[in-house]
């Protein structure tokens, strides 16, 4: 087996496993560390695909900017142990049934796909060259578009957050 | 130096995809990985998390792009994960924004409290 497919599957594990803690644990804080490690082993994979600019950003992003914006939240909210009331058990069972009847559509779907194809040997995709011609040529637009969402973004966030509007 | 692997097979070594890794793994991963997420929103009862839950769900969606992307040899696919990162950020900075307000007011983000905002 070689070592790439080793990653393959401890990364997917962690992934996945880290997925069912920030379901599962009760406490807000542990589910956002959890997310954490779920988005490390993503980044993880995108190493693996080649993606390694991707990566970095992910990390920066989210790692850095992102569980961070949610663990201050969770904090000041002060949502730590006990917070979360229990909730009915049939709207557990509700859940439950749905996501798995939804987990069974998305396979059935997966399973007629056609692509028999594995991963390409070109490793020049990913690098911050190609993204960054790609960006600054065919994506101009949006990329100018998404300056402006930011900016309306944090004037919403700062009005929102502001006491007395008045 | 000896012992120490030449720079070129360093490089090769760093820069080896998964060749022999089917797409359809990584299909698996990310349905999976998108459910999870998805039974996060329906399960949870704390907003917070729910937010945390659709970041997975965003996430997942963002790991296949990756991965058909590596197969395609095409560099749009990660273009497009870049925007869906932009879009996260704006949307979890303006969504705790709101979250921080009804927690001003009701004193809880419980989704039980929140459901006096149906129409």
């Amino acid at each position: 087996m070689p070592i790439t497919e080793i990653l393959f599957w401890v990364l997917s594990t962690v992934a996945v496993l880290g997925a069912m803690a920030v379901i599962a644990t009760k406490n807000a804080v542990h589910s956002a560390l959890f997310l954490i490690i779920t988005f490390f082993a993503i980044a993880g994979h995108y190493f693996l695909l080649n993606a390694h600019f991707l990566a970095a950003v992910h990390i920066i992003v989210y790692a850095g900017a992102i569980m961070v914006l949610f663990l201050y939240a969770v904090m000041m909210l002060n949502l730590g142990k006990d917070a979360e009331s229990s909730k009915k058990t049939l709207f557990k069972f509700a859940a439950a049934i749905s996501a798995g009847l939804l987990l069974l559509a998305l396979t059935a779907a997966l399973q007629q796909n056609e692509i028999q194809q594995t991963l390409t040997t070109n490793t020049e995709i990913g690098t911050v060259e190609n993204l960054g011609t790609s960006l600054f040529n065919d994506f101009l637009l949006p990329f100018e578009i998404s300056a402006l969402l930011f900016l309306s973004a944090m004037v919403g966030a700062v009005l929102l957050s502001k006491k007395n509007l008045q | 130096m000896i012992g120490q692997p030449s720079s070129e097979s360093l490089i090769t070594n760093l820069q080896s995809p998964i060749t022999n890794m089917p797409i359809n793994y990584y299909l698996y991963l990310s349905a999976i990985l998108f459910v999870m997420g998805a039974f996060g929103v329906m399960y949870r009862r704390t907003a917070i998390v729910k937010f945390m839950c659709i970041e997975l769900m965003l996430n997942a969606v963002n790991l296949l792009l990756v991965a058909f992307s590596t197969v395609w040899g095409q560099t749009q696919a990660q273009v497009f994960v870049f925007f869906i990162m932009a879009v996260a950020a704006a949307e979890v900075a303006v969504g705790l924004a709101i979250l921080m307000m009804i927690y001003r007011n009701l004193k809880s983000t419980d989704d039980s409290i929140l459901s006096k905002m149906k129409w």
